[in-house]
């Protein structure tokens, strides 16, 4: 019986180790793509500021559990406030994103503390509620947000003071990137702790987590919050790099592809958020560039795909492979 | 100041329905009673009262003198009353390590630290291990409790919530789904239950209720029909008629 | 006092179309306990079938209705067939991205098909005349499909409670398992059920389709506004999804008479109360 445990033991350092590695090789990936691709760079940046958005659903749904099919309402707070900051009191990019994060995480927390109180059906709808009421706000309140026009004028300035924004998104690019790495390590750090055990906890059983003493409900409100904070990240981004913030920001669809991206690379592990929104996206800009409209074919194809035959997402497959190979003679 | 669990005049009605009607009962450190009664008794229900599960409509509950029937189920685990499930609602797709440390770390009011490691606690793995080691558990430590064989998740269950440090314990049907030929794997673990532990147990199967209790409550109807000691229930013809002689008929 | 019975009539008939489009959803739901997103994707094809049918084919209105919407109720039989029966199974995220994916290849089929521009049903003359009540006139459009909802509302109060369908229909929604150990063939019960509701979608996205106009993104534009009438009404309740609809389709009315600005937040802050109050819907069952 003692060797079970010591052979266990090893096996989670190996993991760990392996699992560094895969980090220093995804943030190496980024740091290439800028040289490999320098002419997508405004198509890169989008897909590392998509990769925050699905790293806070992620923790949301992969983690937590709770499905919603309102997380535009995060993200697009995050952008509406780090643009309105921007516009109307200081263009500095780091307190920008400050502002965004306070803005997802207290949308987070007020829509939180009705949307967790209910499950299943009641749940999905009420998260597409407070994205639609948000959006019909901003669509409306025209002379602050531009309503359809999408808010405009929005200038940064270089951040320390030092590295200005670029025309052809360079800075931009490098700022994405760190911010993503960033938010990265802080996500892989809080998923390792006491909180993100609690939060796997309730996804399997929130009875039971009811039964050791936890109070679930909180304990959601603030995964909910802290999610909020990290979506509100990715849309002061959006808005700063793109230096525009449109009522897309808020749709339906963001939402909806956001949870698309999640499922195709895998619920639960970071990872899963990553490679599905790159292959997502990547799929996205070449078949939209060659067919707009069959573009959905693609999509609506590859979501069945992995629904009905890979459950758990892209990331799955190298597993899958491995069990493969080791049942077949 | 009497330690242990009074509870008098508990009522609980569904919609019309009488589900506990004014039970009174007691459970002193060290105890070790059995609730029995037929399918539909109120057993489950009793326990729920307990635990917070369920408000009950009249009564009072006092641990350790203290009045608890406001305080909800959270708070009444922290206050020291800890239930196993009828069916495991373990954490699955968890390891078995795993499912025990989130109840310690949720006993030691660490569960709400964001950026400490969840295994980093030298003190929390060590008493982990203890706990593995006394339920037999140390070869499945590491894997996924849904790997494991339907018994073995009754102890897993039994030390996660052993892992709470209760001193009022509740195992509801500890031996359901569990096949006979393993039961004493069951029965061998209530016995090494901490000594001073009060241990209120439910169940079916009356070979294990009349191994591990040392006193027995008959529950018919919602309400307690007798209570007394293994020998004194198995030589009461009430029972016998009401309870055992009905099953023996099967 | 005409804004007022204005306000009614728009939103009764508009009502009526949101009643006959998601009733069939909110019995499915509750009957196989699924999330369907794709509800809304019948609705779609029934109206581009008779858009088809009536513009290109040249067929008159009547006969173009009842050939799409069997052709829909077709579909759908051979869908719930090969998709959904696995779907069943599924949890509900599954659910909910699986039944998105077969919407996205929807709009994508009919958007190959007609393109994606809004497809107009050519309707009798006599329909878009306005017709004189005494008291004062109103759309025949209008009327057409207030009374077509209703007949619609009495034929399944028909349906459920009295035939042997309804029997049938309705022991499985309260306990499936016991349904089945009844000896009720609940695999037929939900193909009819999953048919009939997707008629009932494409009969609705055809008279509505000049509140609701029909182009390819038809089922995603709409889809929110099926659900929270099933959300509010109660998953499985007919009444439910008639009185939710009805009350809906009034709210967003007078909100967009009254106070234009902010119509759309009115009727969805209307629905965050009901689900906020009763989690289960109006008459869901708890």
């Amino acid at each position: 019986m003692d060797t079970a445990i010591r052979q266990n033991r090893p096996r989670h350092g190996l993991l760990t180790f392996r699992r560094l590695y895969l980090d220093l090789a995804l943030i190496g990936a980024g740091i290439a793509a800028f040289f490999l691709f320098p002419d997508s760079l405004g198509f890169l940046t989008r897909v590392l500021i998509m990769i925050i958005m699905v790293l806070s659903l992620d923790l949301v749904l992969g983690y937590a559990g709770i499905a919603t099919l309102g997380h535009a309402a995060l993200f697009g707070s995050g952008a509406y406030a780090a643009g309105l900051f921007a516009v109307n009191f200081s263009a500095d990019p780091l307190l920008g994103l400050a502002v965004g994060a306070v803005a997802g995480a207290v949308i987070a927390f007020v829509s939180g503390l009705i949307l967790l109180r209910a499950q299943s059906l009641t749940l999905l709808m009420l998260s597409i509620a407070v994205a639609q009421i948000l959006q019909e706000i901003a669509s409306k309140e025209r002379a602050i947000t531009g309503g359809s026009d999408g808010l405009l004028g929005i200038s940064m300035e270089p951040i320390f003071g030092i590295y200005a924004f670029d025309f052809v998104g360079q800075t931009g690019y490098w700022y994405a990137l760190t911010v993503l790495t960033a938010v990265f390590v802080l996500l892989k750090i809080i998923v390792a702790s006491p909180f993100g055990l609690a939060a796997r906890g309730i996804h399997e059983s929130a009875e039971r987590m009811r039964a050791i003493g936890t109070p679930v409900y909180w304990r959601l409100v603030a995964i909910y919050t802290l999610a909020g904070g990290v979506a509100g990240i990715g849309g002061a981004l959006s808005a700063q790099v793109t230096e525009l913030v449109s009522l897309d920001a808020l749709g339906f669809s963001l939402s909806a592809e956001a949870l698309i991206m999640l499922i195709l690379g895998g619920l639960g592990r970071l990872y899963g958020a990553i490679f599905g929104t790159v292959i997502f996206m990547t799929i996205h800009h070449l078949a939209a560039s060659v067919d707009p409209f069959n573009w959905l074919f693609v999509i609506g194809a590859l979501v069945l795909i992995v629904v009905y035959f890979l459950p758990e997402g892209f990331i799955g497959l190298p597993a899958r492979a491995r069990k493969l190979m080791r049942w077949s003679p | 100041m009497t330690s242990g669990l009074d509870i008098t005049g508990l009522c609980k009605s569904f919609g019309g329905i009488i589900v506990a009607n004014n039970i009174d009962f007691t459970l002193r450190p060290g105890d070790r009673k059995a609730l029995i009664g037929p399918n539909g008794a109120g057993k489950t229900t009793f326990a729920n009262l307990i635990t917070g599960f369920l408000a009950p409509s009249a009564g009072t509950l006092h641990l350790d003198g203290r009045n608890i029937i406001n305080l909800k189920e959270a708070k009444r685990v922290k206050a020291g009353i800890a239930k196993t499930f009828q069916i495991t609602t373990l954490f699955k797709r968890m390891s078995v390590r795993e499912n025990i440390r989130l109840a310690i770390l949720e006993r030691e009011g660490k569960s709400f630290r964001w950026f400490a490691k969840d295994n980093g606690y030298s003190d929390i793995e060590e008493e982990i291990e203890q706990l593995l080691e006394q339920f037999s558990l140390q070869s499945s430590a590491a894997d996924e409790v849904h790997e494991l064989a339907y018994g073995r998740q009754r102890l897993v269950e039994m030390a996660l919530t052993l892992a709470l440090k209760p001193r009022i314990l509740i195992l509801d049907e500890p031996s359901a789904g569990v096949p006979a030929s393993d039961s004493h794997i069951i029965t061998d673990a209530i016995e090494r239950l901490p000594e001073d532990l009060s241990v209120l147990i439910i169940e079916h199967d009356m070979n294990l209720v009349f191994k591990v209790a040392r006193k027995i409550v008959v529950l018919v109807n919602g309400a307690i029909l007798t209570e007394g000691t293994p020998g004194e229930i198995a030589g009461n013809q009430q029972v016998r008629d009401l309870y055992l002689g009905a099953r023996h008929e099967h | 006092m005409p804004a007022i019975s204005g306000i009614l009539i728009d939103g009764v008939s508009y009502g009526m179309i949101l009643f006959m489009i998601s009733v069939g959803l909110s019995v499915t739901m509750g009957l196989m306990r699924i999330i369907n997103l794709a509800h809304g994707g019948f609705a779609l094809l029934g109206g581009a079938a008779a858009h088809w049918l009536t513009t290109i084919a040249g067929f008159g209105f009547v006969i173009s209705t009842i050939l799409a919407v069997a052709s829909v109720m077709i579909i759908a039989m051979v869908l719930e067939r090969s998709l959904y029966t696995r779907i069943y199974r599924f949890t509900e995220l599954q659910q909910v991205l699986a039944t998105i994916g077969i919407t996205f290849l929807m709009i994508a089929s009919v958007n190959l098909l007609l393109g994606s521009t809004i497809l107009p049903i050519r309707v009798p003359e006599l329909l878009s005349r306005p017709i004189d009540l005494g008291f004062r006139t109103l759309p025949t459009h209008r009327l057409m499909v207030v009374i077509a909802g209703l007949l619609t509302a009495a034929a399944l109060y028909y349906l459920l409670e009295r035939t042997w369908f309804g029997v049938r229909l309705r022991a499985a929604v309260d306990n499936r398992n016991m349904a089945a150990s009844l000896g009720i063939n609940t695999v037929k019960i939900y193909a009819i059920t999953f048919s009939l509701g997707a008629g009932l979608a494409a009969f609705g996205g055809i008279l509505g389709a000049e509140l609701l106009p029909i182009d390819a993104y038809y089922p995603l534009r709409y889809m929110v506004l099926f659900l929270v009438v099933v959300a509010v009404g109660g998953m499985g309740s007919i009444a439910g999804s008639f009185f939710a609809a009805i009350a809906l389709g009034i709210i967003d009315t007078a909100a967009r008479y009254i106070v234009p600005e902010y119509g759309t937040i009115f009727f969805f802050v209307a629905m965050m109360l009901v689900l906020t109050l009763r989690p289960n819907g109006m008459l869901g069952r708890t």
